[in-house]
């Protein structure tokens, strides 16, 4: 076994986007106030903070600040977009927070756009019954990631408390005891990209903020960096993972690369027209048809994403879409709205558009389908980001604190990262402080950690120059399979191919080749990595999607097209040998949730194999 | 990332600088790579790691020119590889370099390092000028508002359940205001400018372009009271005064900001405060 070099922090932090950095600068302003012992996060990024996928959020985050609205009506809006699978508790934690958290990032300078008066402005989002989503023209998350990158510049040090890991890949969390009822993180496994070499950084507290997996899909909005690491990694470490089957599918993406244009093209007036011309939402149960330039709240295109994406399914079914090689595609006219305003609101639209679809939108309607976009579902976590494995959080995309419910409305990720990533930050401080600094009594030896650490390191690197399966052709497949059967509507039949051919790909990753063998910057080495996760993210989320025998927000079943009386998450474990395990949970049945919470008499469970449960 | 073998318009000719760790020498591969009409530099690239040489080392991110991961050099000219078209190089091909100006530590790949130390070296954040805030709104109202149909759980008082926790103002800011640095903040830290920069040459701890931009955006926000501060660090001799204002930096810059005014207004500012930086 090889030495491992070992470095110790409080906190560890996995992940650079929104909600890793909040979570950072929340334990970095605890260490400014001087509470005891300074204390130092270690935050893990596989690329730069900066390059996280939070920069590509474009449209707002909504935070309750208007005279016309309410915290009520922000909690009713979200629970209305759930489809009744919202954790009530969780939602109440976020909205009392979000305008908060929102007016904290506007005191540490982010430009916000403003009213004439030099107010935050607010805009109209989907399924939002008020404007309450505060932007920055539509480059939202690119302003709110460098805010916070360059804030937290003003932390960071080799000394803390903030202490930067850039460039390092990480493997694995250490958890002693994984499944079991002691079950207690210490920490995670890395490697350094430029060293070349892997690390331990031990710690009695890890927040995971790794983002979503909905890369998976061939057709998507998302970096290539969005692969689900940490939702394998705490599926791996015994945390279940709740309603992974809803993904959800942006209507507005240009055809091919998938490359999203915001939904504040609508929020600002854009309209979506068939092949015809016509506005073809209103034939599939959105209208009443709403005047050009004059969007209504949750009527036309200002529905639930979920909504608006199914009625293109249905316009593509009757022939209504433009057929091109990329498959079926409407309209989005944004030419009324001018130049002018195109440059002051929506100039990065605007930019994509010319650049990647050769269209300028102030002259001529930009051709836009479907594409994956959000993960919904994730690590199960309380509304603080607490999973089941002591020590362990989770916040942002990565985890299903019960906000999102079936159905996320635009603009409350964002404001989820910086709430609950704050959350996460300070509960992870406050275990980190109240002396479990080894792991606390019970903990194996530190000496049995580095052990079990190196292992697992010696396991990956042994991947190096190994192998015979292609990893490139295995992602592609696996785009391919989710696009083809795993999409806006789905049936048994499409989701046990998919179940079978994602069984089919994990056996081939057994055998994945990885060519190149180089310590530093093996790029081949670290994207195998990732494709490893998000086969198993994948897994989970199929065998979910086939145990879901019902419609409900982003997962519509043709071959079931009722919505259960009552509803319930589903859960994913694996069981023995790796099998995947689906279990269904009633809503708010986690708030007591222990690891046990999924196995209570309430619970229905489903071995999820395609070689037993049949792919006929 | 498409996959242009499908629909290909033929090949190109892609030359490729590559460099091993440890290894200064380095070599030049060529590969001949399928595109059409919509294949960018980037997906060139990744044709090759899936085709030809998973070796070949080059990062990107989000395909859509914000993350500003993916910026090399093509043909001697600093761009982002997923905005850039191969289509625009069928005839002459394309020789892909790393961005100039920095050290290479794997193929494509360069030192970002020494740039986020100089980044942090310009104190990139909001210095406040100790006003105390007054509210920008008023605080969100417990009850629904006027089209309030909704009527949440109460409290035994009769009072909202729900209240708001943390800030509930900020600054005030007109648009103006925010006009007048939002250019600035459009930076995406991709380091072209550097790669293009003249100046880097000669004087290589030089703050650089896309720096003093940043440094730049946060002196002229109305909310903040750095400028003092940062101009001690931009008027010394590796801050602003290597610039000679080619203003290579401002035509390579995909975003459209304009570090060359940047540089000109930072250097006219140092001289501005000289004499009130010298009492502090």
């Amino acid at each position: 076994m090889s030495a491992l070099r070992v470095e110790r922090a409080d906190v560890v932090v996995v992940g650079g986007g929104a909600a890793g950095l909040s979570a950072a600068l929340a334990v970095a302003e605890a260490a400014a106030r001087g509470e005891g012992r300074a204390p130092v996060v270690a935050l893990v990024s596989k690329v730069y903070p900066l390059r996280s996928h939070t920069v590509a959020a474009e449209g707002g985050a909504a935070g309750v600040v208007g005279d016309d609205d309410s915290l009520e009506q922000h909690v009713a809006d979200t629970v209305a977009g759930g489809a009744g699978l919202c954790e009530e508790d969780a939602v109440r934690f976020v909205v009392e927070r979000a305008a908060g958290e929102l007016y904290r990032l506007e005191r540490w300078g982010l430009p916000w756009s403003r009213t004439d008066d030099g107010d935050v402005a607010v805009r109209r989002f989907g399924g939002m019954s008020r404007a309450r989503t505060w932007f920055a023209a539509d480059k939202t998350g690119f302003h709110l990631l460098h805010t916070l990158f360059q804030t937290s510049l003003r932390y960071s040090g080799p000394d803390g408390p903030v202490r930067r890991y850039d460039e390092h890949h990480v493997l694995d969390l250490v958890v002693d005891d994984p499944g079991g009822p002691d079950a207690r993180v210490r920490g995670v496994v890395v490697h350094d990209q430029h060293r070349g070499e892997p690390l331990l950084l031990a710690a009695p507290a890890v927040v995971l903020a790794t983002g979503g997996s909905a890369r998976a899909w061939g057709t998507s909005t998302n970096a290539g960096i969005c692969t689900g690491d940490g939702t394998a990694m705490a599926l791996r470490a015994g945390v279940p993972l709740r309603d992974t089957e809803f993904l959800q599918f942006h209507p507005t993406g240009l055809p091919g690369s998938g490359i999203l244009l915001t939904e504040a093209a609508r929020g600002e007036g854009g309209v979506l027209l068939d092949a015809e011309g016509r506005r073809y939402l209103a034939d599939y149960g959105l209208g009443p048809e709403t005047p050009v330039g004059a969007p209504v709240p949750r009527t036309m295109e200002l529905g639930p994403r979920d909504r608006l994406s199914q009625a293109f399914w249905h316009a593509d079914r009757d022939g209504r879409t433009i057929p091109t090689p990329d498959g079926g595609v409407v309209l989005l006219d944004l030419r009324h709205l001018g130049a002018e305003r195109l440059a002051e609101r929506l100039p990065l639209v605007t930019g994509i558009a010319k650049q990647f679809a050769g269209v300028d939108p102030a002259t001529e309607p930009v051709p836009v389908r479907p594409t994956a976009h959000y993960t919904m579902g994730g690590v199960r976590t309380d509304a603080r980001g607490a999973t089941s494995v002591a020590g362990l959080f989770a916040a942002g995309e990565c985890a299903s604190t019960g906000l999102h419910g079936a159905n996320r409305l635009g603009s409350n990720s964002l404001v989820e990262t910086l709430v609950v990533g704050r959350a996460a930050g300070e509960a992870a401080l406050e275990r980190s402080r109240a002396g479990v600094a080894d792991g606390g009594a019970g903990a194996s030896p530190e000496t049995a950690v580095v052990d079990r650490a190196a292992a697992v390191a010696d396991g990956y690197l042994a991947m190096r120059g190994r192998g015979s399966e292609p990893p490139a052709e295995i992602r592609a497949e696996l785009g391919r399979v989710l696009d083809a059967d795993v999409g806006i509507y789905r049936d048994a039949d499409g989701l046990r191919r998919a179940l079978a051919a994602v069984e089919d790909l994990r056996a081939r990753y057994a055998d994945v080749r990885v060519t190149d063998t180089s310590a530093v910057l093996n790029t081949d080495w670290a994207t195998t990595l990732e494709l490893g996760a998000t086969l198993l993210v994948a897994h989970a989320t199929v065998a979910a999607a086939l145990a879901r025998e019902e419609s409900r927000g982003a997962h519509q079943r043709l071959d079931f097209p009722a919505t259960d009386d009552v509803p319930r998450h589903s859960e994913v474990r694996l069981g023995p040998g790796g099998a995947v395990e689906v279990t269904h949970v009633p809503v708010g049945s986690a708030a007591e949730h222990g690891v046990g919470a999924g196995k209570s008499a309430r619970t229905t469970a489903t071995p999820f194999s395609a070689g037993r449960g049949g792919d006929a | 990332m498409s996959d242009a073998t499908d629909t290909t318009a033929g090949t190109v000719r892609l030359e490729v600088a590559r460099t091993s760790p440890g290894d200064a020498a380095g070599r030049r591969d060529v590969f001949e790579v399928p595109y059409d009409d919509r294949t960018s530099v980037l997906d060139a690239l990744q044709w090759v790691k899936d085709h030809a040489d998973p070796t070949l080392t080059f990062r990107w991110s989000c395909r859509m020119a914000v993350c500003g991961s993916c910026g090399v050099m093509v043909n001697g000219r600093p761009v982002l590889g997923c905005e850039t078209f191969v289509r625009g190089y069928r005839t002459s091909g394309l020789v892909v370099e790393p961005l100039a100006h920095a050290a290479v530590l794997r193929d494509l790949v360069v030192d970002t390092d020494t740039f986020l130390g100089k980044l942090a070296a310009v104190k990139p954040w909001l210095v406040p000028d100790g006003a105390p805030r007054l509210p920008l709104v008023d605080a969100p109202s417990r009850a629904a508002g006027s089209g309030g149909e909704v009527a949440g759980p109460t409290t035994p008082d009769g009072d909202d359940a729900l209240r708001a926790h943390g800030p509930s103002s900020g600054h005030v800011q007109t648009p103006g205001e925010l006009a007048a640095f939002k250019g600035f903040a459009e930076c995406i830290d991709c380091m072209l400018c550097y790669a293009a920069c003249p100046q880097l040459e000669p004087a290589p701890d030089f703050l650089g372009p896309a720096v003093v931009a940043t440094a730049r955006r946060w002196d002229e926000d109305s909310r903040d009271a750095g400028e003092l501060e940062r101009a001690d660090v931009l008027d010394t001799e590796h801050g602003v005064w290597p610039c000679v204002q080619v203003g290579a930096c401002t035509q390579v810059c995909p975003k459209g900001v304009d570090p060359a005014r940047a540089l000109r207004d930072a250097q006219r500012v140092a001289e501005q405060t000289w004499e009130a930086r010298q009492g502090s």
